[in-house]
């Protein structure tokens, strides 16, 4: 109790010595508004003045035209892309969709696929396994969606393996060479923020716009948590087994391929798990850059609102992203079974020999009857049209229409413009002094200073205002997300059964290719900015409910059961025992959320936003390359300020907590 | 056996752990203490230690949890790299050793059993034993007769082909031990092999070591916190404190004549009787007129309490294997490590 106290003690001192600081942060902060407020702020202080902005956005555009013609990089992008990446494409292209390029075989009957799928699904989880791995497959066949899906996955197959190879090797290097390390973590930590069309647009530059881009953008996306998890593995490799494989007299490199990679084995294949989330998540996304598949599809669908269209490709994605993700854990945690002495090599190799079999029986019977190798046009069972009408009268029933309409009317007019037109009145000073003490008051000094060289460096990129609009975007949805997900954690958390479900839940939408996420705020609130707020509420929700279940759960025990003997409501338990304990914890799930938020606003400019999103869109049209990278830069630095603040904080809390 | 040359000779070795340990051990001038280091920063691993393996014998390593034996003993095998001092292994200062030298003689003459097994979790049985042999490129049909040897002689054939996972702790263990067997090794290290196991387990491999050991006849080095054990296998124990060596010497030399307070303190609660032999209590014969039959002097004296408590002589013949006699036992001597008086 005394420890407790005088630990309250140096908090409180902290605190003080902090807050004078902050204090004075604020003073300024507020005496610039007041100043503006009766008239009296030079105008100078209140936005940057165009002349005082540097032309970095031309700058940039000089040095990637230096690089790209003077250095000669494109004739070797342009050779790798037209080359060796090419190659790849057109293989899998023709093997998946059928694409006229060699080797000429494609395209495989569908059923072909799906019984592999089965087999390779049984193989990996069972039954359950097995019929989500035929079922995907078959319902976009049978939906008419095939070729479409197969476009995707003809990318997918070309792009996980080659973010896995890359990000294993330079996760290697990393845990190898510490100065590679610490060179790559910030590298890393901007490539992880910067919004996806950043990659776009370069990667159209350097590597020919069509599936070339698409897939390098896509590799270079997946590439970062594969080298974390790489490196992490590595380092957790047990000392033991490193010193048997030292004492059996490995070398260097027998040391890193037969013993550190195959015992880091879970930690890689948990990024083989991730790569392969990211490449589907990005590939939807290259509709962006024209690329045909399943993204281009529900772009067009959900741009002239066929909803039943667009929702039936959603389904698909997310049957895709499912079973994709289930098979991959289920890859993860599978260890390997010895076999009895004596048994026969076709009994050891079981599996692959059935499903060559099937996969074989299945082409050729493919040849006897077509609907196995195609659902044609008129064969397929899409019911778009008909869904379509449901939707759009359910929508129309006058109790839905009413609360829809006033929902959007009393967030609108109530909520986000007020706000929106608040944040935009501030003094440009004015509001960086306000995130600095946000930052400093959260997470510390660092972050503090972060929080000014960052905002100062968005004030002077000449996209003030567009910055200010992203992310009064991102506030606005994280705090409805949280006023919806933590009392729905909290309610959750409660009970044994109902976290589980519920993470079980949230675990799946976080599969789900962040694109799904604008169907259901288009087909509620239409093409507006209710629908952005709406669509990436829904996203950061999820892990907002998920870390608030968490957190609340692994509470220990004898902390709660010391909370009831001492007599407290369950109020009093809630707020004075399992709320600190769990805060680290839900810190992250808030953290998650920003991120996604920051991530999903800038997808979300296609249904019509005023932010940097809607510039960045912009660009992917022409061949601004400096313009693409300042706005994508912005958005970087933002997400960044707010990760520094929180996960500052939440590590010193857990410190101070005692947790890990 | 001593006169032969030591398969290792460790002399003065130091290991430091800290940010630069050569300089600061080359500043140390005066004899620093283990706590005086540890306020410097660094953390004594090793301390001035020296120290010879003889060629066939087995020298246990004792000491409390954190007092540097496994340190010491991966400075043996260049897991680490010594701070100060030389260490020889037949003749060769291993610290001069190159890579490829090094990875030579760990792949012919080193082999080491570890605490929690160290096995590649990926690799069935077969494989984890063959490991050392496909790393020195050894072909296959080749490996695999020789990997089935071993896991035969410790006792797992029929399971070549399950995985670490799919075994107990005691299975595993005897996976390691054929593992560090499979090239053959003349050194064989063991860090607290036994110290994972359930004490009934643990009693079976020590039987089991011992037949290995009888049959073999390396030269070991073992690592244990556990004094029965250390008393049940040595030749010679080493103690261990604070990365410095207290007591270098056999089983008996440390009950009976412990060298300094903290081994007097670690050997307190042991049944001497049960450790100490009549050789080590007898004197010179000296014209003393000896009668009746002679006790054989390679017996603890527990397992003469019989004989010492029912005889009446005061003085005991003690004679050899061979049963010539070599000296003298003083009864009264003896009783008194019986009974614990002393
Ligand atoms: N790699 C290392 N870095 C720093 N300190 C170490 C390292 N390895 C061992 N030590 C320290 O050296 C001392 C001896 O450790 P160790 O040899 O493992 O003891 P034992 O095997 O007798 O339990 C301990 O205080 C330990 O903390
Ligand atoms: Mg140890």
């Amino acid at each position: 109790m005394a420890a407790l106290s005088t630990e309250l003690q140096e908090i409180t001192d902290k605190l003080w010595g902090r807050s004078r600081l902050l204090i004075a942060l604020l003073i300024m902060a507020f005496a610039l508004i007041l100043a503006k407020a009766i008239g009296v702020l030079p105008e100078w202080l209140n936005r940057i003045p165009e002349a005082a902005i540097p032309p970095t956005a031309q700058v940039l555009d000089a040095i990637f035209n230096f690089i790209q013609n003077e250095l000669g990089i494109i004739y070797v992008t342009r050779f790798i892309a037209e080359g060796p990446l090419e190659f790849l494409l057109d293989t899998s292209g023709n093997l998946l969709e059928g694409k006229r390029r060699w080797p000429y075989l494609g395209p495989i009957p569908w059923s072909a696929i799906a019984v592999v799928a089965v087999v390779v699904g049984y193989a990996l989880g069972g039954w359950r396994l097995a019929a989500l791995g035929g079922g995907t497959f078959i319902w976009t066949a049978v939906i008419g969606q095939w070729k479409m899906a197969m476009q995707t996955m003809s990318v997918i197959v070309v792009s996980a393996p080659l973010a896995f190879l890359m990000g294993l090797t330079l996760g290697v290097a990393a845990w190898k060479y510490r100065w590679f390390e610490r060179m790559m973590k910030p590298i890393l930590s901007v490539l992880q923020t910067l919004p996806f069309f950043t990659y776009l647009l370069p990667a159209v530059i350097f590597f020919k716009v069509g599936p070339t881009a698409g897939a390098v953008a896509t590799i270079t996306f997946a590439i970062p948590p594969m080298i974390l998890m790489t490196t992490l593995g590595l380092k957790k490799v047990s000392p033991e087994v490193i010193e048997a494989g030292h004492m059996s007299g490995c070398t260097r490199w027998q040391m890193l391929s037969h013993v550190y990679v195959p015992a880091a084995r879970t930690e890689i294949l948990v990024g083989v798990n991730q790569v392969i989330m990211l490449c589907l998540a990005m590939v939807v996304l290259t509709a962006f850059i024209g690329m045909p598949g399943l993204g281009a599809k529900l772009l067009a669908m959900m741009g002239s609102f066929k909803l039943g269209r667009s929702f039936e490709i959603g389904v698909t994605i997310v049957l895709l992203a499912v079973m994709l993700d289930r098979m991959s854990k289920a890859w993860v945690v599978k260890q390997p079974v010895h076999f009895e002495r004596g048994t026969p090599w076709w009994k050891r190799h079981q599996v692959s020999l059935i499903a060559l079999v099937l996969f074989i029986g299945f082409t050729l019977l493919s040849q006897v009857f077509p609907i196995l190798a195609e659902v044609g046009r008129k064969q397929h069972l899409s019911q778009g049209k008909e869904i379509d009408v449901v939707i759009k009268s359910f929508l129309a029933i006058d109790a839905i229409k009413g609360t829809t309409e006033w929902l959007r009317w009393f967030l609108n007019v109530k909520v986000l413009i007020p706000f929106r037109n608040t944040l935009l009145a501030i003094p440009t000073p004015a509001f960086i002094l306000l995130v600095v003490s946000f930052s400093y008051w959260v997470g510390g000094r660092r972050p503090g200073i972060y929080a000014a060289v960052f905002f100062t460096v968005v004030a002077f990129s000449g996209w003030w205002d567009r910055s200010v609009i992203t992310l009064y975007t991102v506030i606005s949805a994280v705090a409805l997300a949280a006023i919806i997900g933590i009392p729905l954690g909290v309610v959750a958390a409660r009970s044994s059964r109902w976290s589980k479900s519920i993470l079980l839940a949230c675990d799946t939408a976080q599969t789900f290719p962040s694109f799904i996420y604008l169907i259901p705020a288009i087909m509620l609130f239409g093409v507006n900015d209710v629908a952005v707020v709406f669509s990436i509420l829904i996203f950061a929700a999820v892990p907002l409910i998920r870390y608030t279940i968490i957190g609340l759960s692994s509470v220990p025990p004898e902390m709660t059961e010391a909370a009831d003997m001492s007599g407290s409501t369950r109020r009093q338990k809630l707020m004075s025992v399992q709320f600190p304990l769990a805060l680290p914890t839900m810190a992250v799930g808030f953290n998650q959320a920003i991120m996604f938020s920051f991530f999903m606003v800038i997808i979300a400019a296609f249904i019509g936003t005023q932010d940097l999103g809607q510039e960045l869109q912009r660009t992917l049209a022409g061949t601004e390359l400096g313009k693409n990278f300042v706005l994508g830069l912005n958005v970087s630095l933002m997400a960044l300020t707010f990760d520094m603040a929180i996960s500052s904080w939440a590590e010193q809390r857990k410190k101070r907590l005692g947790l890990d | 056996m001593r006169a032969s040359t030591p398969v290792i000779s460790a002399r003065n070795v130091w290991k430091l752990f800290g940010p630069s340990p050569e300089r600061y051990l080359k500043s140390l001038s005066a004899i620093r203490s283990f706590d005086e280091i540890r306020a410097d920063g660094y953390i004594a691993g090793v301390k001035d230690v020296s120290i010879r393996v003889d060629r066939g014998e087995m020298l246990v390593i004792m000491g409390l949890s954190g007092s540097g034996k496994s340190t010491l003993v991966r400075c043996f095998s260049r897991l680490h790299s010594i701070t100060g001092g030389t260490i020889e292994v037949d003749g060769q200062d291993i610290m001069k050793l190159s890579e490829r030298d090094l990875i030579e003689l760990r792949r012919n003459k080193m082999g080491m059993v570890f605490q929690s097994f160290g096995l590649l979790p990926h690799r069935t049985v077969l494989e984890n034993v063959a490991f050392p042999l496909e790393m020195r490129g050894q072909d296959c049909p080749e490996r695999r007769e020789r990997a089935l040897e071993v896991i035969k002689l410790v006792g797992l054939d029929g399971r070549e082909d399950y995985f670490p996972r799919e075994l107990s702790g005691g299975q595993q263990q005897r996976v390691g031990i054929a593992r560090s067997l499979a090239i053959e090794p003349d050194i064989w290290f063991l860090d607290e092999p036994f110290s994972a196991l359930d004490p009934l387990i643990r009693r079976e491999m020590q039987d089991e070591f011992l037949r290995l050991q009888e049959m073999l006849g390396k030269t070991i080095v073992f690592i244990t916190h556990d004094f029965d054990e250390a008393l049940r296998l040595a030749d010679r124990i080493v103690i261990m404190r604070d990365g410095s060596v207290e007591q270098c010497d056999s089983p008996d030399q440390i009950v009976m004549k412990p060298a300094t307070e903290y081994v007097a303190k670690f050997t307190e609660d042991i049944d001497k009787a049960r450790v100490v032999h009549a050789n080590v209590l007898t004197k010179p014969v000296n014209g003393h007129v000896l009668e009746g039959a002679p006790i054989n002097g390679g017996s603890t004296i527990h397992e003469l309490a019989r004989v010492l408590v029912n005889d009446n002589r005061i003085l005991l013949p003690v004679a050899n294997d061979k049963g010539v006699v070599t000296g003298v036992l003083e009864r009264n001597a003896a009783l008194n490590v019986l009974l614990g008086a002393e």
